[in-house]
């Protein structure tokens, strides 16, 4: 599927370790446990809206695993959309967290119940807030990659959306910016492409015959994958990251998933079974290579649907922020993100 | 003495040199041309970016979450409408992640009529910018106050809008306004910080040693003070309502004139003290009429000073048309004149119950 402009490296499948694939698997597993979790809260009125990521979770964990987390320049910026939470939980966000935004209570960290579902925002971790309006996140992105190139380290800017969103102007923003000859930078720009843009179909839409196609006239690295697999997106992804962070110049990577429960609880957030489930074919493959028995899988997801059923109780007697907050934060009273706060 | 352009241009280099701004830039406003007004000439962080200004905006923000001050330039305030949303978003950062981000940027544009802009050079951007809550905005009316507010802007961790009155570009400081550590003789500045005509590959300006002389948003000045009525505008409309109160001070009519300086937040102690002085208010500013900012300030007048008005508190502002026709008859009819502007205060001051 590859539309690269010159071959990126890619280290064989065989080089993920043992380890590796099992701590993928039990990530895959945790993160759609959670998503099935969040819209359990959703049914039972424990929230007024849901949207996550249920069939990504095969690019999302890789891609989390990857990133150089951290505050500041050196570390990696990510600028996400909201079907992130398998990324979050790789990086090592704790699930109770995302049921607390569910339910927009006081102890939500990302928002203080201010913001739907998914909807991230971690300083420490260089994870700005999660927005609703579609794409606003590429226009921004080549600000915090002209920070990271500055600082002369490592650290990139990764920045996520879906494929409807490409057609907004922010998409060729990223592209038109990231690529200046005056000033090349190095940012990941991921398209996750289910084909869906709520209920419209990419077939309709795109005269591209791939997303990935639009960076090769910016002269854009690019790369179309199959991201239903957790180990063609671990290698691809290394060998994305690895060209940006050490070329510090933009890549294009269109990574083809699943949309396994509808666009959103607005689209009623039942299961469809006509799209290829990623877990189910990773533990097919775990099985046959007799990396993971069903038994130990299957208890494996009955740990975390417990604890997560137990983080559901706790959250649920949680406080909802007191009104009277709505005007804490309007304005700044420090420079927090210049390191004195 | 300076005129607003290199008012603006010695507190960006005072911003580089001391605040740490990392980044000016902006559609034509690295070298050669040091921007559309010649605002960012010899700026060591100066540069030209694509023509997009939601890249202009979503960079600016980026570089502010990265912990870089940055002044971003929308080149006329008329290409700013396509980047709202993203505007919204930056005032949005700090509240919508409870405190955790902030956002210190400063979105500079100029605005407003009176350089026979036609259409799409002479937008006002007060009402839009007072809409989007999470910003301070500033809109000088001479070049000291741009100084100081500028510099108030980049300091600020929030992000800012930083108006400018084309109009007023131009203009120099009136007599003991200057900036302190100014060259008094225009030319001898004008030699030290503008890019010379031709070739400028080798030019490097000579930055005259000016302080730290903030102006804190949220503080009106009184240019004069007055009996009868008061006036409040800011921007263009400015030295027209000082100048027109100081032609009424032969008919008998004694106005004072506030300048409001910044529009968020705003001086609403200094407006209602004098209101409650005078009994009557004028207020006036080029945005077009309905849902205008002066129309929230007599929603405040009303609702808080009632008792104590004289006359019905009035609002003289741009018609409400799409845009301001070339066409010099056109343009003078569409937002307020000097005539206009000495009518309205002369009619209010003798207006009786
Ligand atoms: C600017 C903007 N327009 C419209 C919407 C409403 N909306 C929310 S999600 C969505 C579809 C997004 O599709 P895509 O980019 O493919 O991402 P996906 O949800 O499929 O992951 C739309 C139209 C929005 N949030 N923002």
């Amino acid at each position: 599927m590859s539309t690269s402009l010159r071959p990126v490296r890619s280290p064989p499948a065989s080089e993920l370790s043992p380890d590796l694939l099992s701590k993928l698997h039990s990530l895959m597993v945790k993160a759609r446990v959670l998503e099935e979790r969040l819209i359990q809260m959703y049914r039972q009125g424990d929230g007024f809206f849901w949207i996550g990521g249920p069939g990504e979770e095969a690019f999302n964990v890789p891609l989390g695993l990857l990133i150089h987390k951290g505050r500041g320049p050196q570390y990696d910026y990510c600028h996400f959309h909201y079907r992130q939470s398998a990324t979050l939980l790789a990086m090592g966000a704790d699930p109770i967290d995302a049921m607390r935004q569910m339910k927009n209570s006081a102890t939500d960290p990302y928002s203080g119940g201010r913001n739907f579902v998914g909807h991230y925002s971690i300083r420490q971790w260089n994870v700005v807030p999660v927005s609703s309006p579609i794409e606003v996140q590429y226009s921004i992105a080549p600000g915090t990659a002209i920070a990271n190139k500055r600082a002369g380290g490592r650290g990139i800017t990764i920045v996520t959306g879906g494929d409807a969103g490409t057609a907004e102007g922010d998409f060729s923003t990223c592209l038109v910016w990231s690529s200046r000859p005056a000033n090349q930078l190095p940012v990941l720009m991921i398209v996750t492409n289910n084909k869906w843009g709520i209920s419209t179909h990419f077939q309709g839409q795109h005269g591209e015959k791939r997303i990935s196609d639009r960076g090769k006239a910016f002269g854009i690295e690019s790369k179309t994958i199959d991201g239903n697999d957790p180990e063609v997106s671990y290698r691809e992804l290394s060998a994305a990251m690895e060209y940006v962070r050490t070329e510090r110049k933009p890549f294009l990577l269109e990574a083809m998933v699943s949309r396994l429960y509808g666009h959103s609880s607005a689209s009623g957030a039942n299961r469809t079974n006509d799209e290829a489930d990623c877990i189910a074919g990773f533990e097919r493959r775990l099985e046959e290579r007799g990396l993971l028995t069903r038994q130990q899988m299957d208890e494996l997801r009955a740990q975390f649907t417990a604890e997560l059923l137990a983080a559901h109780k706790q959250v649920k007697e949680e406080p909802q922020p007191e009104s009277k907050s709505i005007y804490e934060h309007v304005f700044a009273d420090r420079d927090l993100v210049r390191g004195d706060g | 003495m300076s005129n607003m352009v290199q008012a603006i241009r010695m507190a960006l280099h005072v911003g580089e040199e001391r605040h740490g701004v990392t980044d000016i830039f902006g559609e034509d406003v690295g070298p050669p041309l040091g921007g559309a007004f010649t605002a960012t000439q010899g700026l060591k962080t100066a540069w030209n970016s694509p023509l997009d200004e939601r890249g202009i905006v979503g960079t600016s923000i980026g570089l502010g979450l990265a912990g870089c001050r940055n002044v971003a330039e929308i080149q006329f305030c008329d290409y700013g409408f396509n980047s709202i949303d993203l505007l919204k978003l930056a005032g949005m950062h700090h509240w919508m992640s409870n405190g955790e981000w902030n956002c210190p940027i400063t979105i500079m544009t100029p605005v407003g009529s009176g350089i026979r802009g036609s259409i799409y050079h002479s937008h006002s951007f007060d009402a839009t910018t007072t809409h989007i809550p999470g910003f301070k905005i500033a809109l000088p009316s001479t070049p000291r106050d741009a100084y100081g507010l500028l510099l108030s802007c980049i300091v600020d961790p929030n992000p800012c809008f930083f108006l400018v009155p084309k109009s007023l570009m131009r203009v120099r400081s009136l007599p003991g306004e200057e900036i302190p550590g100014e060259p008094g003789d225009d030319r001898v500045l004008a030699k030290m910080i503008d890019a010379p005509l031709g070739d400028r590959t080798s030019w490097k300006p000579q930055w005259p040693e000016t302080p730290d002389h903030l102006v804190p948003f949220g503080e009106a000045r009184t240019v004069r003070s007055g009996r009868d009525l008061t006036v409040v505008s800011y921007g263009r409309t400015l030295p027209l309502c000082v100048k027109a109160a100081e032609a009424l001070v032969e008919e008998g009519i004694d106005a004072e004139v506030i300048d409001l300086r910044s529009l968020h937040p705003y001086d609403w102690s200094r407006i209602s003290e004098s209101v409650r002085r005078t009994g009557r208010v004028l207020y006036v500013n080029e945005d077009s009429e309905i849902t205008n900012f002066g129309e929230h300030l007599i929603r405040r007048t009303v609702e808080e000073l009632f008792y104590e008005l004289a006359a019905p508190p009035r609002l003289l502002a741009g018609a409400h048309v799409p845009g301001i026709g070339l066409a010099d008859s056109l343009e003078m009819v569409s937002v307020p004149q000097l005539p206009s502007i000495t009518d309205a205060i002369r009619s209010l001051a003798r207006s009786e119950p």
